[in-house]
């Protein structure tokens, strides 16, 4: 992240920056509500009953939440070594291509299947987190050994993906026939849990949402990630890579490694998205199935200071914002998906973009001075 | 005497039961493809129809437009939990979360447009868009003066290249020896938005010659119609009437009724009509036909009339059989 003009207290700069940044982004939301004569406070009551208000809405909000925390979580890795890995979109694209060909090879593996079918499942993660992680090591290696900016190379790829799957779904991998690029079905053994069924032997009756066991994933993921920027010898390098390349070179950090192998983790954790996606969700390839939650992921892990916690919590509203958001919808017509995207659009403005502005208001009611 | 009084009372509620029956108080709903509402072609094309229904009969409806492939299921099942019936499901890409939410409601209808989802509850409704595109087809055929013609599809399904196919066949039977140039915009649903694309197609077309240019594309096809117009060519438009986008510069449009798919569906549930299954609709049912009006008719000479009236006849009858590329993924004639 850009080097902090002001020194704010720890308290203030991770809890009360993003507060303050989030209200005034739904004091803006309320106004342009207003503007199109719909009561604020009843469109708010509305996107929280609607995202919170009862389990099925708890169960979508948090399968959104899924997609949030695996993406922001990949953009707050990058983040720590000083990158800003914007290519998130097409990191979980090729990941889900990865899951894709796992799935057919596990389905011309019958045998496989019926025996060792529990296998099934982690054998397409792992094939998910490879393609992701292989996916954002090309940019990760062009920036450490030919200096090309990753910002301009994930992008770039971002379009290449987007492309490759236009091609394997429709000439290599696709359903034939179909009008929609997809793959066929993919074999039951590799499918994620649903919670609503996952719960069912417990006695806990939910209804059927998307929420599936890539949450519990997501959530492992969040302490893994708070595990390794802080608690390992790889995390240390990757902070101090982000501080000072120089200085972590002068200490005996390689920075063309670590940028190599910090890219490698953000790429697999943005798979993560293929695999709440494709294998929990969807249970089969589609195209265009990362719907812009890559990018999204930006907002949240810069809301998110770039720590676990944040990320979870952004993640959380964001989440929030889009099952809420369509709620709304659904019950006001005026409302329409475009004024949930200017809601979410002026949060993401605010959360990052004029995050600079809310700093120094907070440092000088502080008195802490902010002329930094 | 009891018994009598208790005939008479039944028999009046037999009575105000079927006085209901004959209007029944529906609740209908649309959940609109990903392409959004006001897409002037394909979507807004259904909202058209629901609106109509609505002016007509004064029964509302919701609607919705999904952003994800997960709303789509879950605006499917929260209409169906509000007990919204009949809900029309909007383009192919609704048939698997249709499937699923059609089975878990077996009370109520569901239709779904260019897509086929085999269940008790669900009408599927799909056109014939190979002959409305023949008759295109043919009227530019004599439209032309090089003889060379254009088609810009959006994205590379299926069902465009029926579009194109039909056109073609359209073509070559005013004039074999035609020229036709085909392009896609591309291959993914970007492709129906991406007019300047659209335009850019067109213009190279006319560089080769083509005098005469008919798009399936969606607002990709806004492009190509203005490029047309631009130079002087002329654009033919499909699914609504977009004759009036240009006057005078638009040959004419292959009208895909889904307005009248969409109030059907709505006024036959009101009715007590409305069946399930499939139904096809060609030039025969009304549901694809091309369009003449004060914007064309200059363009339309009698004798052109005259050809795409026999034709369209001679298709209804069955003394043309136009090709449908679906069939067998091919376009033999």
């Amino acid at each position: 992240m850009s080097a902090a003009p002001v020194a704010l207290p720890r308290w203030a700069d991770n809890a009360l920056v993003p507060l303050v940044s989030a209200a005034a982004a739904l004091l803006v939301a309320g106004l342009v509500v207003v503007g199109i004569g719909e009561n604020p406070l009843e469109a708010t009551a509305l996107l929280l009953r609607g995202a919170l208000g009862s389990a099925e809405g708890i169960g979508f909000t948090l399968y959104y939440a899924t997609n949030f925390i695996f993406t922001g979580l990949a953009v707050a890795v990058a983040f720590h070594a000083g990158l800003f890995n914007i290519g998130g979109e097409g990191q979980a694209t090729i990941a889900g291509i990865g899951a894709a060909l796992a799935c057919a090879a596990l389905s011309a593996m019958p045998g496989f299947l019926s025996a060792a079918g529990f296998l099934a499942a982690p054998v397409a993660i792992l094939a998910a987190a490879a393609g992701g992680a292989a996916y954002a090591f090309i940019p990760g290696w062009l920036q450490a050994k030919r200096g090309s900016h990753v910002v301009i190379t994930t992008i770039m790829l971002n379009f290449v993906a987007a492309a490759l799957a236009v091609y394997l779904l429709r000439e290599i991998i696709g359903r034939t026939g179909s009008m929609q690029p997809e793959t066929p079905d993919f074999p039951a053994q590799v499918l994620l849990t649903p919670m609503h069924r996952l719960l069912a032997p417990l006695g806990v009756r939910l209804p059927a949402t998307p929420l599936n066991t890539a949450f519990l994933l997501a959530l492992l993921a969040l302490v893994a990630v708070w595990l390794l920027i802080w608690r390992t010898r790889l995390g240390y390098a990757i902070r101090t890579v982000g501080a000072n390349p120089r200085a972590a070179a002068y200490a005996g950090i390689s920075p063309a490694a670590v940028t190599m192998i910090a890219m490698a983790i953000s790429g697999a954790l943005a798979g993560g998205l293929a695999v709440n996606e494709a294998l929990g969700v969807q249970h089969r390839l589609v195209l265009d199935f990362t719907a812009g939650y890559g990018f999204v992921g930006i907002a949240v892990a810069l809301m998110g200071r770039g720590h676990p916690v944040g990320v979870g919590l952004a993640a959380l509203l964001f989440g929030v914002l889009y099952q809420g958001g369509a709620e709304l919808s659904f019950d006001k017509p005026t409302i329409t998906r475009d004024m949930v995207v200017v809601i979410g659009g002026v949060l993401i403005l605010f959360a990052g973009a004029l995050d600079g502005l809310f700093r120094k208001l907070v440092a000088g009611v502080l008195g802490r001075g902010g002329m930094g | 005497m009891r018994l009598g009084s208790l005939a008479a009372a039944l028999a009046g509620v037999a009575l105000s039961a079927m006085a209901a029956f004959a209007q029944q108080p529906i609740k209908p709903a649309v959940v609109y493809d990903k392409g959004g509402k006001f897409d002037k072609s394909f979507n807004e094309g259904v909202f058209a129809g629901a609106e109509r229904f609505r002016t007509e009969t004064g029964v509302a409806f919701r609607d919705f437009e999904p952003n994800n492939d997960a709303q789509i299921e879950q605006a499917l099942r929260r209409f169906a939990r509000d007990g919204n019936s009949p809900i029309i499901a909007v383009g192919f890409s609704q048939a698997t979360a249709l499937q699923k939410v059609a089975a878990e409601f077996p009370d109520l209808k569901f239709t779904i447009i260019d897509m086929v989802v085999d269940l008790p509850n669900v009408q599927s409704i799909v056109f014939k868009e190979h002959e409305g595109s023949y008759l295109v087809g043919l009227l530019g055929a004599m439209a032309s003066k090089t003889g060379k013609l254009g088609f810009v599809g959006g994205m590379d399904i299926p069902l465009i290249r029926k579009f194109a196919c039909g056109y073609v066949q359209g073509i070559k039977a005013a004039r074999p020896d035609a020229e036709i140039f085909q392009n896609m915009t591309g291959s993914t649903p970007a492709a129906w938005a991406d007019p300047v694309k659209g335009g850019e197609l067109a213009k190279s077309q006319i560089d080769r010659g083509a005098d005469v240019i008919y798009h399936a594309a969606g607002g990709t096809g806004i492009g190509v119609l203005r490029a047309a117009a631009d130079a002087g060519r002329l654009g033919i438009g499909v699914d609504s009437n977009q004759n009036a986008l240009h006057p005078g510069k638009i040959l004419t449009s292959m009208l895909k009724r889904v307005d009248i798919a969409a109030y059907n569906s709505f006024k036959a549930a009101q009715d007590g009509s409305w069946k399930p299954g499939l139904s096809v609709l060609g030039l025969k049912e009304g549901g694809v036909d091309w369009a003449l009006d004060d914007d064309n008719k200059a363009l339309i000479t009698p004798e052109m009339k005259a050809a795409a009236d026999k034709a369209k006849a001679d298709i209804i009858a069955g003394r043309i059989q136009v090709h449908d590329y679906m069939s067998d993924q091919k376009c033999t004639m």
